[in-house]
């Protein structure tokens, strides 16, 4: 049988994800890729393969999962309950997955995207040199119930057992923002309430993009709203007709005529895609050096995710269900030998 | 009219690794040239650091690696590279193609031709006229993969966008407002009139070449009916439509 994950169900959201498609911009396809490109650098650095590397993404719920050989496996991203075999195993970690045996995971506890990386990489056909689905641009579809994907030769199927502490990004929180070409078509006051204004994530959002919601009057552009239509970037927040931001996300259209307020920095937008409905946001404008120095420490932190990585052991004091567990299995009376 | 003026061009950051080349604020033939040109001049120099270029209707965009360059020397390079020549005066894209492109207007395929020939203060027949004989051009492709944005139509054409957006309007379909097409790549929510439908698929992406029209090429929007255009359809991706390179 060919080494492949076997999908018996699946959430409405479920994707191949990997880094996306960057370099189409003029064609007019935006790169998509991983919702959350953190935890795709994350699920990678767990097994110890390529950054390059192709997971599934699991918007919002997971799934019924079934591997046809042994297999690595590592759960990142948003937190869902997973368990194998019944057995609950743990989040931001890797794991064996052994033939033939269930993996199942619910819904997200905290955040928006879970992932599930898989030794060797989940091996699709690329189309346009990526494994993404690009949903907007018709390219591959939603993972549907039955699906079976085919995974990648692994080269360390013993290394399993990694854990790595996810940084927080998974409840909002404050959002760097820089100026961009259109941020003066705000005057100063719009732009200062912008500033200081608390926004909740709307239910509506997707990979596209992202609509906050605020209290009181949306924003004014002095420009009006039909600007000449210009080149987007995931992280531009643009004003549409009820004033309310909209955030761009990977999957965004390339060019649009909304009048956009600033462009959230590239490592802060998992922060936006991983708000679940109501979580709250605030957005802080930063100079641009301020955003180069943190976009240069995100890749170094990127790059050292390694050297966080500790081994999964059970700590009795994180066992919640302690008393759950057999920990007087062998012990006997002390006499087996004198009665074998 | 004099399409330079002293602000233009301009250079401006966009995001927090790239800059935006703007040769105006509004659309125009010589900005639109400008900005096609200083692309590929962009493309062809090679810079270390550049990721990724892109034009919009007027503007220029470069996306570069901040881990290899930083914005002092970029924009440096950038400024140098304008002042080499009066980007508005640079020729059109070599090896552009004059597309003739089978289309049917009104009809249930393409409800909303009368009501445009009514804002256009037209007629249902001199609306088809009008714009079936206007050879226009790809000014960018954009918002979805290969779909080209297409001007300029004669001054009636100067239609605003709908308030309300139609659902769903299909792949391949015929648009029109503030004298431009456009033909959609996807099927798409629009405030865009639907006035034509054709079948012509824009975005191929396991073809060799998955994205058919370029900056630069002519199209042309030849009528045909709806029994024609179903079996062009039924033929292959291109729905009739045919190309010749232009000298």
């Amino acid at each position: 049988m060919t080494r492949a994950l076997i999908i018996h169900r699946a959430g409405p959201g479920m994707t191949v994800q990997d880094a996306g498609r960057p370099g189409y911009l003029a064609y007019g396809l935006s790169r998509g890729g991983a919702a959350d490109r953190l935890a795709l650098a994350e699920g990678a650095t767990l097994l110890r393969q390529d950054h390059g590397f192709a997971a599934i993404e699991m918007a919002t719920m997971g799934g019924e999962f079934e591997a046809t050989e042994d297999m690595r496996i590592a759960l990142t991203g948003a937190s869902m309950r997973a368990s194998i075999d019944g057995t609950r195993i743990a989040w931001n970690a890797s794991h064996l997955l052994p033939a033939g045996v269930r993996l199942s995971i619910g819904a997200c506890e905290t955040g928006s995207y879970g992932y599930l990386h898989l030794g060797g990489g989940i091996a699709t056909t690329p189309t346009l040199g990526s494994r993404s689905a690009h949903l907007a641009a018709h390219i591959g579809a939603a993972i549907p119930g039955g699906a079976s994907l085919g995974v990648g030769p692994d080269p360390r199927p013993a290394d399993i057992g990694q854990v790595l502490d996810a940084n927080a990004r998974f409840d909002g929180g404050t959002i760097r923002v820089v100026p961009g070409p259109q941020t003066d078509f705000f005057n100063i006051t719009e732009q200062e309430r912008f500033g200081a204004m608390t926004f909740r994530r709307d239910t509506r959002g997707n990979r596209m993009g992202v609509r906050l919601l605020c209290d009181g009057d949306g924003f004014h552009s002095e420009r009006g709203l039909s600007v000449l239509s210009e080149v987007i970037v995931p992280g531009d927040i643009q004003i549409t007709g009820d004033g309310s931001p909209f955030v761009l996300l990977g999957e965004c259209q390339t060019t649009g005529g909304y009048p956009r307020i600033g462009s959230v920095l590239p490592c802060d937008l998992p922060i936006v895609a991983q708000a679940r409905p109501g979580a709250t946001l605030r957005c802080r404008f930063v100079t641009l050096e301020e955003g180069v120095e943190a976009e240069r420490r995100e890749e170094t932190h990127r790059k050292g995710l390694r050297n966080r990585l500790r081994p999964l052991i059970r700590d009795p004091h994180r066992i919640h269900d302690l008393l759950s567990y057999q920990l007087i299995s062998g012990v006997t009376a002390g006499d087996d030998l004198e009665r074998s | 009219m004099s399409s330079v003026s002293a602000t233009w061009p301009r250079i401006r950051r966009l995001g927090v690794d790239g800059f935006l080349i703007s040769f105006g604020d509004r659309l125009s033939e010589p900005a639109n040239r400008a900005a096609l040109a200083f692309r590929a001049t962009l493309n062809r120099a090679g810079w270390s650091g550049v990721e990724e270029t892109s034009t919009s209707l007027a503007s220029a965009y470069l996306r570069f690696d901040l881990t290899a360059q930083d914005h002092v020397a970029m924009q440096a390079q950038i400024e140098a590279l304008l002042a080499e020549r009066d980007w508005t005066t640079a020729s059109l894209p070599d090896g552009r193609r004059l597309w003739r492109v089978p289309t049917v207007y009104g009809t249930d395929l393409a409800p909303q031709l009368d009501e445009a020939a009514a804002a256009a203060g037209l007629t249902r027949d001199a609306a088809i006229e009008s714009i079936s004989n206007t050879q226009v051009r790809v000014q960018t492709i954009g918002f979805a993969p290969g779909q080209p944005y297409l001007g300029e139509l004669p001054d009636c054409w100067d239609i605003p966008r709908q308030t309300k957006l139609s659902d769903n309007v299909p792949a391949c379909a015929l648009v029109v407002a503030i004298r431009q097409l456009v033909l959609f790549s996807v099927t798409t929510p629009t405030g865009w009139r639907h006035i034509g439908q054709t079948a012509f698929r824009l975005f191929r992406p396991e073809a060799d070449a998955p994205f058919v029209l370029r900056p630069g090429d002519e199209v042309q929007f030849t009528p045909t009916t709806p029994e024609e255009l179903a079996n062009m359809a039924a033929r292959d991706p291109d729905g009739g439509a045919t190309s010749t390179v232009l000298k």
